[in-house]
């Protein structure tokens, strides 16, 4: 088998579209609330559960025909809680400033639910390579839902985009303001909500059956 | 291999959690002196940003500019000349006041340190006061985790903590006078700034930690006079000084 078979890219580029960790999996939706106020952050933190999702991926992946069945979660969570704690502590060490920003949300990463589903669903079925890919393929689906949540949010709530004012000034002089209600968390649900909508209404096939 | 037994499950977890356990354990020791450096760093940096120097490298400019340390007594004496880097802001109390006496463009600059409470987390930073320990020179604010783009605006130095630069700190009576108020809501330019709309709690919370924080060191910084008159002979000229004297003189 090919290392970039048919199957193998399926597992990389579903997650971008079709089968989206926040839009049709509707995973990691807690995190998309909290980190979306700003481009910034959200860029830092898809790509940081990137990387965290395709390491445990592989890692449990791996280990996947050792794990006893009955206690499969709480090692999944080891593994995560573990990576996560050593990555935390390498940026700490050799990227201070980086770690400094991201404060909090290193820590976050450890529930954010796309690791657990993505474990429990892939790597415990498949071997690492594949499940890399699917690491690699739901991280950026998730940074994707991210960076457009953000785009929307820092632009109407602040006026700006990574953190550089793109409105002009004129248009405040002639009455325009910044939306409030885009800083605040329920503004990334109704985006969400609305990217959701867009998606199922082109996609018919992603719609329920009605009985 | 039957991995459902009980034995089985037992020996795979303990393994699993000794392995993770040293991992970690090696990790966090093998590190820690690189980020125990790396804290230090930082927190020199954070010193420098109170009195708007942002130099590469800090570590020189903080031995440039910072030309002491002290610990001070809750009366407003020192209590040692060296020491106070040591002493985090969150341990800051009356049994230990750390103050960074600094020197920019050959005037005097008194550090503080601040610690408070946001809407998440801690918040902490530093105020530098000019040599009349009344008005602001800088401040510097950082957070633990309050919310980017809401609570974590504190940190945006253009629009939330270049507005402290000049107002005023204490009044005369030696109160803390300076806070932070709803957007919008300043009526007092001489010692309020604008709060962050959002970011309510926050902003409260800053205002607290500047009362809270800065009011600790209210003897060191109503005892100006004697200082200040005995360093400047020529006190008398100085009108508002010698006031200031008379009133101290007649307070005692």
């Amino acid at each position: 088998m090919s290392l970039f078979s048919k199957q193998n890219m399926e597992a990389l580029k579903t997650p971008l579209g079709m089968n989206n960790p926040v839009t049709v999996q509707v995973l990691g939706i807690c995190s998309a609330l909290a980190v979306t106020a700003q481009l910034k952050p959200a860029i830092v933190m898809g790509l940081s559960v990137t990387i965290i999702v395709a390491m445990a991926n592989v890692i449990i992946s791996l280990l996947r025909n050792t794990i006893p069945n009955r206690i499969r979660i709480i090692v999944q969570l080891v593994v995560v809680a573990a990576l996560v704690t050593i990555v935390s502590e390498i940026l700490k060490a050799f990227a201070y400033d980086v770690s400094v920003e991201l404060s909090v949300y290193i820590g976050l990463i450890i529930t954010n639910c796309i690791l657990m589903g993505r474990l429990e669903a892939f790597a415990m079925g498949n071997s690492p390579w594949p499940s890399f890919l699917d690491g690699i393929g739901n991280g950026l689906g998730y940074a994707k839902i991210l960076v457009i949540v953000a785009f929307i949010r820092e632009l109407f709530g602040s006026g700006c985009l990574f953190g550089i004012q793109v409105i002009p000034a004129w248009c405040y002089e002639h009455g325009y303001i910044n939306n409030g209600l885009m800083l605040m968390p329920p503004a990334a649900l109704i985006i969400v909500g609305c990217i959701i909508w867009y998606q199922r209404a082109r996609h018919t096939e992603l719609q329920e059956e009605q009985n | 291999m039957n991995t459902n037994k009980n034995s089985y499950i037992f020996i795979y977890a303990s393994v699993m959690v000794i392995i993770v356990a040293f991992l970690l354990a090696f990790v966090s020791s093998a590190l820690k002196p690189i980020q125990q450096k790396n804290v230090e760093l930082d927190k020199k940096k954070q010193v420098l940003a109170a009195l708007n120097i942002f130099e590469k490298d800090a570590e020189a400019a903080y031995n440039t500019y910072v030309k002491a340390d002290q610990l001070l007594n809750a009366d407003g004496t020192v209590a040692a000349e060296n020491g106070g880097f040591a002493v985090e802001n969150a341990a800051v109390s009356e049994a230990q006041l750390p103050l960074y006496v600094c020197e920019v463009e050959g005037e005097t600059k008194y550090v503080l340190p601040l610690y408070g409470a946001g809407l998440w987390g801690p918040i902490w930073g530093y105020v530098a006061l000019n040599a009349d320990k009344e008005t602001i020179y800088g401040v510097y604010f950082s957070h633990a985790g309050e919310t980017p783009g809401l609570g974590a605006e504190i940190t945006n130095r253009d629009k939330f903590q270049v507005p402290f630069i000049g107002k005023k700190a204490l009044n005369a009576a030696g109160d803390v006078v300076i806070s932070v108020v709803k957007n919008g809501k300043v009526q007092n330019a001489e010692c309020e700034v604008d709060g962050i709309s959002g970011g309510t709690i926050t902003s409260n919370g800053v205002d607290a930690m500047l009362k809270n924080s800065i009011s600790l060191y209210k003897a060191f910084l109503t005892q100006k006079c004697e200082k200040a008159c005995a360093a400047e002979a020529e006190c008398s000229e100085n009108s508002e000084c010698s006031e200031q004297c008379q009133t101290e003189v007649v307070n005692e």
